[in-house]
């Protein structure tokens, strides 16, 4: 408990004496949110310590590491397009990178359409006061009980800003490339916004990895909003290593007739935690929320949504899959939210489990609360092993005990690779999994700064 | 539509009425005073007194739990009467009994006198925490069954009492356990010895009568090996404008190859259609499946109290036992219920399967909320849970919270939820047969609900498919 409070009172000592380097170059919407959200985060209690959302996991691990915190950016030493090469060869995207929370300086973004804006976020708050003032944290704060995300608020300077403005469709996928790399163990933020208008249609993969040994811990929250009849396809890579924590939160606004697909498939890391929250604001607006993690050693992830219908004829779909191996320990709960007007609502939450070893654990939560009458609502969860008859089918046609359960596992991984739309990233996250359930080395292949871990 | 379903939720309260007899009562508020004066009263040996003062102790460093999707007003503890008897002591025979009292039981249904012996049925009537009469105790004794008021049973086998009081629901187990274990008046003791199927189904009928009291009574059940017994329990209250507390405790202990079966009808007074009054209902129940192939079920329907706040759970201690849970609940009006169950798997090759039905109509709130945990040594559990719900009315709220918690790759777990309504298409279809919509409503909820109904004791399954289609007497649409 000491350890609690000490993180605490470390975090408001640090805004209190960093405030005038976190404020440097934002523009008042942000500096505002900023000192509402530490008094938010006070007003909690801190870090979040036995409270209902987080009740499986402990953070206090996560948090008490010696990290350090860098308030400005640091120029990179060297260019990191050249250092990183993503693994999916084939598939043509506009890559934009951030090293450690921050917008890389030398990113290009040429070729896109002409109204369309991709720049770092902090830059965007001063040039365009107007969008910033519409949807800066105007969905974030929705998660109003839970303090790290009002610690991202507090801390975050910088990330990726996207606005594509009604009617533009992007062609090729935008890779949001977040880096970490440092001399010693760190402590980032990262914040992002994306304001689809109407019509707008965009893919976004985001993919996280690791160049450097060192302990991270990365705060990253990100609000998109999607005008009427506008489309998003979110894809999520989670690839990093054992040292490297991740508290990543998605915020979504949909309105009208929007559609949100998303992906996330947490291959590696030390702790991951994915809050999703979505609110469908606007009738016929669509949800498919798809996830993936594999664990092994003392790897943990935590998947947690809530998808809100606030008005009526809405439909959202979930499905997670978790495959857990050595100590691994997954936590999922999934909130399904039917408002007291949302008749019509269409609502299916399914979360499986695979587990392989007597050490790991999981614990899942899925709930639904439901004020409306009209609807359709399923939730289901699964805990299992691999089905002993299809194993001797498999063995008896002459296939090895590892190959078949490597079979076994990998087509219940394969149930969720196959709603990635995008060929070339479904062929390298298929992959890229069984790789992962073979053992080997996690890395992308043509990753320069192997890490061994 | 929208008329048939008001009218068939819409239905009185027939358990309203107040007896008018004498009781005996303890002045109002909660002190360690009012303790030693429950405990003087009901002539309880030390022991006892210190573990009550214990649990009160331990009560007042406690909060009011405040997790359950439920909105309670605050219940101010020192505003109510902790103690209430109707001032007849208990009575040998029957013709001694007070006939107010008599006329009461009458009135409920409940087959006290032995003429309605034929019915098979041992009954131990509880007014107002304190035991009336236990019917059909000789025929029981021959067995070596022992069904007694839970009082009786601390003079008559106190060794049995401190063995297994507080052995499955410790005092410091949750706010209204310790309340309950502080304050607790009366109730009913089962004992089963080994080898012992009991020849009838036992039953405890618990009433409300005073104004302003809490009933909190205790029920301990103990079967032995290879024993076996039924258990119903069945609970009304009169019409008040105010709140009433009742927080029980149920223990069960079901030892190798024993079992039990556990049936509640639950029909305590929900409150008016405005949500004026009605019983917090605030229950403890747990039991645990000791040695091996041990089975307990649980099966209740809960229409009544205006907030329900109740987790029957099993402990699977034993390898190979089994524990099942099927429940009906119905809210109408602006009832509130969090209810649901805990399976917590600790034997190898145990089994659980959890059926829960809610329905919900009015204004009213209704919730499952279940835990199953699957310890890390634990080989080959099983768990099967369904929790449906049904919402009869746009203005009512239907709420699913299940928590899995594993620990073990031999488990094999499933979970599945659905919410929906009473389809048009499904009227439709029995309008065209020549049905009424009413008596299609009805037909459809009888159907939703019958896996439940039918693990139900005879005797109760009739009275509870009454009791649905009385609270829901005009509420269907």
């Amino acid at each position: 408990m000491i350890g609690i409070e000490k993180i605490n009172a470390d975090f408001t000592k640090l805004f209190k004496e960093g405030s005038a380097l976190l404020e440097k170059g934002c523009s008042a919407v942000m500096n505002v949110c900023r000192k509402e959200a530490i008094e938010q985060f006070v007003k909690l209690g801190g870090i979040p310590h036995k409270q209902e959302n987080y009740i499986y996991t402990d953070l206090l691990p996560v948090f008490e590491k010696d990290y350090n915190v860098v308030l400005k950016y640091i120029r990179q030493d060297v260019d990191i397009n050249e250092v990183f090469r993503c693994a999916v060869t084939d598939l043509i995207t506009d890559p934009i990178l951030t090293v450690n929370g921050w917008w890389f300086d030398r990113n290009i973004c040429s070729e896109l359409p002409e109204e369309v804006v991709i720049c770092s976020l902090k830059e965007a708050s001063l040039k365009y006061p107007d969008l910033f003032y519409t949807h800066y944290n105007q969905y974030a704060s929705k998660a109003n009980q839970d303090s790290l995300i009002a610690l991202n608020t507090a801390f975050a300077q910088d990330g990726v800003f996207i606005y594509i403005p009604d009617d533009v469709v992007l062609e090729r996928p935008l890779q949001i490339i977040n880096l970490l790399r440092a001399n010693g163990d760190l402590m980032a933020f990262q914040r992002n916004l994306i304001v689809l208008g109407k019509n707008a249609k965009a893919t976004v993969l985001v993919c996280d990895h690791t160049l450097s040994e060192q302990s991270f811990l990365m705060n990253n929250t990100t609000e998109v909003y999607l005008g009427e009849n506008a489309y998003m396809d979110y894809y999520q890579v989670q690839n990093q290593h054992m040292g490297a924590a991740q508290i990543n939160s998605l915020f979504v606004s949909e309105q009208r007739s929007s559609v949100f697909d998303s992906n996330i498939i947490s291959l590696y890391g030390g702790f991951i935690r994915n809050n999703m929250y979505v609110s469908l604001n606007g009738e016929g607006g669509e949800c498919n929320l798809y996830g993936m993690y594999i664990l092994d050693k003392k790897q943990q992830v935590d998947n947690y949504s809530c998808i809100d219908h606030i008005a009526p004829h809405c439909t959202s779909r979930e499905h997670f899959k978790g495959v857990l191996d050595d100590m691994g320990v997954a936590n999922f709960c999934g909130c399904v939210r039917v408002r007291p007007d949302a008749q019509k609502t269409e609502a299916y939450q399914t979360n499986n489990n695979l587990l392989l070893s007597d050490a790991a654990r999981i614990n899942t939560k899925p709930q639904l609360i439901i004020d409306a009458d009209d609807v359709k609502c399923s939730h289901g969860a699964t805990i299992g092993q691999i089905d002993e008859e299809a194993m001797f089918y498999l063995r008896s046609r002459g296939i090895g005990l590892d190959e078949a359960r490597m079979m076994m596992t990998f087509g219940f991984a394969h149930d969720i690779i196959q709603h990635v739309k995008l060929e070339p990233l479904r062929k390298k996250i298929d992959s890229l999994v069984e790789k992962r359930l073979r053992g080997e080395i996690s890395k992308c292949n043509n990753c320069m700064l192997q890490c061994n871990k | 539509m929208d008329n048939i379903i008001e009218e068939i939720t819409g239905s009185e309260y027939k358990y309203g009425f107040v007896t008018n007899i004498e009781t005996e009562t303890i002045a109002k508020g909660l002190n360690e005073e009012v303790i030693r004066t429950i405990s003087a009263k009901k002539e309880e040996p030390e022991w006892l007194l210190e573990y009550r003062l214990k649990a009160y102790r331990k009560w007042l460093t406690m909060e009011m739990p405040c997790w359950a999707q439920l909105d309670i007003p605050e219940i101010d503890f020192q505003d109510l009467i902790y103690y209430a008897a109707p001032k007849q002591q208990e009575a040998k025979d029957w013709e001694d009994v007070d006939p107010a009292l008599k006329a009461t039981f009458d009135k409920l249904g409940i087959p006290l006198t032995e003429q309605l012996a034929l019915a098979g049925v041992a009954v131990d009537a509880v007014m107002d925490s304190v035991s009336v009469k236990t019917t059909f105790k000789d025929v029981l004794a021959e067995k070596g069954v022992i069904f007694c008021s839970f009082s009786e049973a601390v003079k008559d086998h106190p060794d049995l009492v401190r063995k297994y009081m507080g052995s499955v629901v410790p005092y410091t187990d949750n706010y209204f356990a310790a309340l309950n274990t502080a304050v607790f008046s009366d109730g009913s003791f089962v004992y089963i010895p080994k080898g012992v199927r009991c020849p009838m189904e036992l039953s405890t009928y618990f009433r409300i009568n005073a104004r302003g009291t809490g009933q909190f009574e205790r029920t301990l059940i103990v079967v032995e090996d290879d024993g076996y017994v039924s258990y119903l329990e069945g609970c009304t209250a009169p019409q008040r404008d105010e709140n009433q507390l009742h927080a029980a405790i149920v223990e069960i202990v079901v030892e190798k190859n024993a079992e039990v079966k556990y049936s509640t009808v639950q029909n305590w007074y929900p409150g008016d259609k405005e949500g004026k009054g009605g019983v917090f209902n605030f229950v403890t129940k747990r039991g645990i499946c000791r040695g091996e192939n041990a089975k307990l079920i649980w099966a209740q329907v809960e229409t009544g109290s205006a907030v329900t706040w109740k987790y029957p759970s099993t402990i699977l201690k034993g390898d190979g036992s089994v524990s099942e849970f099927y429940s009906v609940a119905v809210t109408n009006n602006y009832q509130q219920a969090d209810t649901g169950t805990k399976m917590i798997h600790i034997g190898n090759n145990t089994r659980s399967r959890i059926v829960s039905k809610g329905i919900s109509a009015g204004y009213s709130s209704n919730s499952y909320r279940g835990k199953v945990k699957v310890a890390k040594g634990c080989q080959n559990a099983r768990n099967y849970s369904q929790c449906d719900s049904l919402l009869l009315g746009d203005k009512c709220g239907a709420h699913t919270f299940p928590y899995l918690e594993i620990e073990n790759s031999t488990a094999q777990i499933e979970h599945e939820a659905t919410t929906s309504k009473i389809g048009e298409d499904q009227i439709f279809y029995c309008n065209q047969r020549g049905i009424s919509t009413e008596n299609a409503v009805g037909l459809i909820i009888k159907g939703y609900a019958g896996d439940v109904l039918n693990k139900m004791p005879m005797e109760f399954a009739v009275e509870a498919q009454k009791l649905l289609q009385i609270s829901l007497e005009g509420s269907v649409g």
